[in-house]
């Protein structure tokens, strides 16, 4: 898992300088290249910032997905982006469940403090809307003209293998389409940076193709490793 | 504004909220500009379609008609969408699309599923309750989606588009975890014209926002059947709308059996008004919020009520007409839709609509549609049939029933199960499909006579249906929807087929291959290397003979 924290980064760098001093080798200065790089992705300044969240589990034992979710939807709206420029795709409703002993409530911790789904929620798509096509569509922005909603922070949470993520148990979008929607978005200058973060098994393969410049992706698991 | 509180025969509470915004603006024509009550969204909705009458539902859970009476308003279980449109709209089923793709972004709901596989245009039901002029019923449309889920994300922008929003007046017991937690929840926006005065030689429009919740006290282990607001909600009213020219709370009180004194409402109310309402005669306490009296004592008004001494079970009500409706048959090819109408009243007749709405995928057989009452075959004054086509259009089928006095009327329908292609089903099709609610309309004598009531002056849960003549009043009844299994293919056969396939071919060809081509070499061995020469010399040494 990458890790992204500004002030170690530095360290490492600073760190990784001095051992080639030491070492006297002549190879390039390639520790400062990816560290600047990601320094750089967290110091430009731009603010229209969108968020794209993404839960494609459906059933009630994939509560723990939709649960990740808003819990990253709540950080989101906590750190300033407002709804219009969130995009929240939740495959089905846990929180109006039937199975749901306390409704209109998702929890994110056994303690049952904090509920993430709250008062005012609101999910762009939902149940059977939240399909590859659609997806896509939203990335890319080929939405039919009387689409009511409108797309650069990218987090998706649910059940994945390798080289794929599944979608709502009866379909699944591969790491090369991933990777060719965000070539689509670049050119059409849809993101100046984008950060992807995917929680799901062998999240690691789904980063693997990508050949757009300005993205940060974030796995929760390698590959070959299952992510519960 | 206006909350109806009413217990009902089980021992459950039914509260009605409803919120009426009236505007005197025509906003058909003209350009308006200046919103200032009336959500400007819904507003530009109806002024850029050419709306006339729009009527959306949401709701979850079903409203059992035969233990708990008639309902003020009812709505199936799922989303329901009807319009009227101007007759100035050219093409309706495109205004109907986009109508229901913006409905969709406004309240977060899955409407843009509506499509023409499950919109049809009724003929006799659903006529405008507002000003009409002419009713040419291709201006209507109608459409209901069984699936779908309400939740906190449908309550929040219903909530936003009341003048006091969530924060004053009666709004601010609304709460997501109270009002989920409920046997019945429907939460719905009527638009539509209405005079503007007496005379009504000017419009004006009305919005009206009603939420029914049915809390379910005595079952969930409370015992007793007392409630109060702060039970209901986990909340108490503490001050009024400053934008309402009205804020009352009606409880309803009427004694059962002639008996005075069976319950008790606190604190006392500020005055009791008495109606006929749906054929009974009703008396109800009334919270007037606007007046002063009432927040003088403490900055809360927590309604409460008492029940005096246990109540008779065995007596409960029935509801003059009520309906149920469930699926019949066996197996995976066949079935059967059975309607059951009941006429409880002792000796007047009464005719009733009944629409039904069945997706394409079942294929009814109309010649084997049988109605029979009390043993006798019932044949319809009035039927208007639409075939389905395949994935173009629903089944439509409205009939006009005279229901005999004291009778029930059994109304079955075949139908074959047909064969999806296989992009057609939805991720889940083991759960089944969903056949929406039937609507049942009519005009129920009422027991009592009810008189002529000034619309401005009566409570706001009298005046949302037109009443023509006292002696009848309109309901609208839904049955249960249905679900039914469709075949399903095996989803994971593709995949099973596959595996098996390259299995079978790689070990038989393989092993074919294997034997076909393989030759055999003999091999020189080597005759070592460095390390051998190290071994033997080390080996020498020890004496041991060498490699």
């Amino acid at each position: 898992m990458a890790a992204a924290v500004p002030g170690a980064s530095r360290a490492r760098a600073t760190a990784a300088l001095l051992l080639l001093l030491l070492l006297g080798c002549c190879g390039a200065a390639l520790a400062g290249g990816p560290q600047d790089q990601a320094e750089q992705f967290f110091r430009s300044g731009h603010t229209n910032n969108w968020a794209v969240l993404v839960c494609t589990s459906r059933f009630w034992f994939n509560y723990r997905h939709v649960a990740n979710t808003l819990s990253v939807y709540r950080s989101v709206k906590r750190l300033g982006i407002p709804d219009s420029h969130i995009v929240l795709m939740l495959a089905d409703d846990m929180a109006c469940n039937p199975r749901n002993p306390k409704p209109a409530t998702v929890f994110s911790h056994k303690n049952m403090e904090l509920n993430v789904y709250g008062d005012d929620v609101e999910v762009d798509y939902r149940s059977y809307e939240v399909t590859v096509e659609n997806f896509l569509r939203v990335l890319t922005g080929r939405i039919p003209p009387s689409t009511p909603r409108s797309k650069r922070l990218l987090y998706c949470c649910s059940h994945g293998g390798n080289g794929f993520l599944k979608f709502q148990d009866s379909e699944e979008i591969t790491n090369v389409e991933l990777a060719d929607a965000f070539e689509q978005m670049w050119q059409k200058r849809r993101y100046n940076e984008l950060l992807f973060i995917i929680d799901t098994c062998q999240g690691a393969s789904m980063y693997e193709r990508f050949y757009s410049p300005n993205i940060m992706a974030l796995a929760s698991s390698q590959v070959g490793e299952d992510s519960l | 504004e206006e909350l109806l509180l009413s217990p009902l025969p089980t021992g459950d509470v039914a509260a009605t909220f409803q919120f009426r915004t009236r505007w005197d603006a025509d906003l058909q024509r003209g350009s308006v500009s200046h919103y200032r009550l009336f959500p400007k969204a819904l507003g530009r909705l109806v002024a850029a379609l050419g709306v006339r009458e729009l009527h959306l539902a949401l709701t979850q859970g079903f409203w059992r008609t035969r233990y708990w009476g008639q309902p003020p308003l009812q709505a199936p279980a799922g989303a329901e969408l009807w319009v009227w449109f101007q007759p100035t709209v050219t093409d309706v089923d495109k205004a109907w699309k986009e109508l229901s793709n913006i409905l969709s972004g406004i309240f977060c709901a899955s409407l843009n599923f509506i499509d023409s596989t499950n919109t049809v245009i009724p003929t006799a039901s659903f006529k405008p309750l507002g000003l009409a002029n002419g009713t040419d019923h291709h201006l209507l449309r109608y459409a209901v989606l069984p699936r779908e889920v309400v939740c906190t994300e449908n309550l929040t922008p219903w909530k936003k588009l009341l003048p006091c929003g969530s924060k004053a007046g009666l709004a601010v017991l609304l709460k997501a975890e109270r009002l989920f937690h409920s046997s019945y929840h429907s939460q719905a926006v009527h638009i539509r014209p209405v005079c503007r005065d007496a005379s009504c030689l000017a419009v004006s429009w009305e919005l009206r926002q009603t939420l029914t919740v049915v809390f379910d006290f005595f079952s969930s282990g409370q015992g007793k059947k007392d409630w109060s607001l702060f039970k209901m909600f986990s909340r108490t009213l503490t001050d009024t709308c400053p934008l309402a020219s009205q804020s009352k709370v009606y409880v309803d009180i009427s004694p059962k059996n002639k008996e005075k004194e069976l319950l008790e409402v606190s604190p006392p109310p500020t005055s009791v008004h008495e109606a006929v309402v749906q054929g009974d005669k009703k008396t109800y306490a009334v919270y007037d919020l606007l007046s002063p009296s009432l927040f003088n004592t403490s900055r809360s008004l927590n309604v409460q009520l008492k029940w005096k001494r246990p109540q008779d079970s065995s007596e409960m009500p029935i509801p003059t007409l009520h309906a149920q409706r469930y699926v019949g048959g066996y197996g995976l090819q066949t079935g059967e839709i059975c309607t059951l109408i009941y006429n409880t009243h002792p000796y007047r007749a009464f005719p009733v609509i009944l629409l039904e709405t069945v997706p394409w995928y079942l294929r009814l057989y109309v010649h084997t549609l049988t109605i029979i009452t009390k043993g006798k075959e019932n044949k319809p004054s009035y039927i208007h049939y639409q075939p389905a086509q395949d994935r173009r259009r629903p089944h439509l089928l409205e009939m006009l029933i005279q229901l005999p006095a004291n009778s029930v009327t059994k109304i079955t329908i075949q139908f074959e199960r047909a064969l999806l292609k296989w992009t057609e089903y939805p991720p889940d099709p083991n759960h089944g499909f969903y056949v929406g609610s039937s609507v049942l309309s009519a005009l129920v004598p009422s027991v009592t006579a009810m008189k002529d009531m000034d619309v401005e002056q009566s409570p706001l849960f009298t005046s949302l249906f037109p009443s023509s003549d006292g002696s009848s009043y309109f309901v609208r009844l839904y049955t249960e929807p249905l679900l039914v299994n469709l075949p399903t293919p095996d989803f994971s056969m593709p995949y099973n087929v596959i595996c098996l396939t390259c299995t079978v071919v790689a070990v038989c060809y393989g092993s074919f291959y294997n034997l076909l081509t393989r030759t055999f070499h003999v091999e020189e061995p080597s005759r070592g290397g460095l390390a051998k020469w190290l071994a033997n010399v080390i080996r020498k040494f020890r004496g041991v003979p060498p490699l």
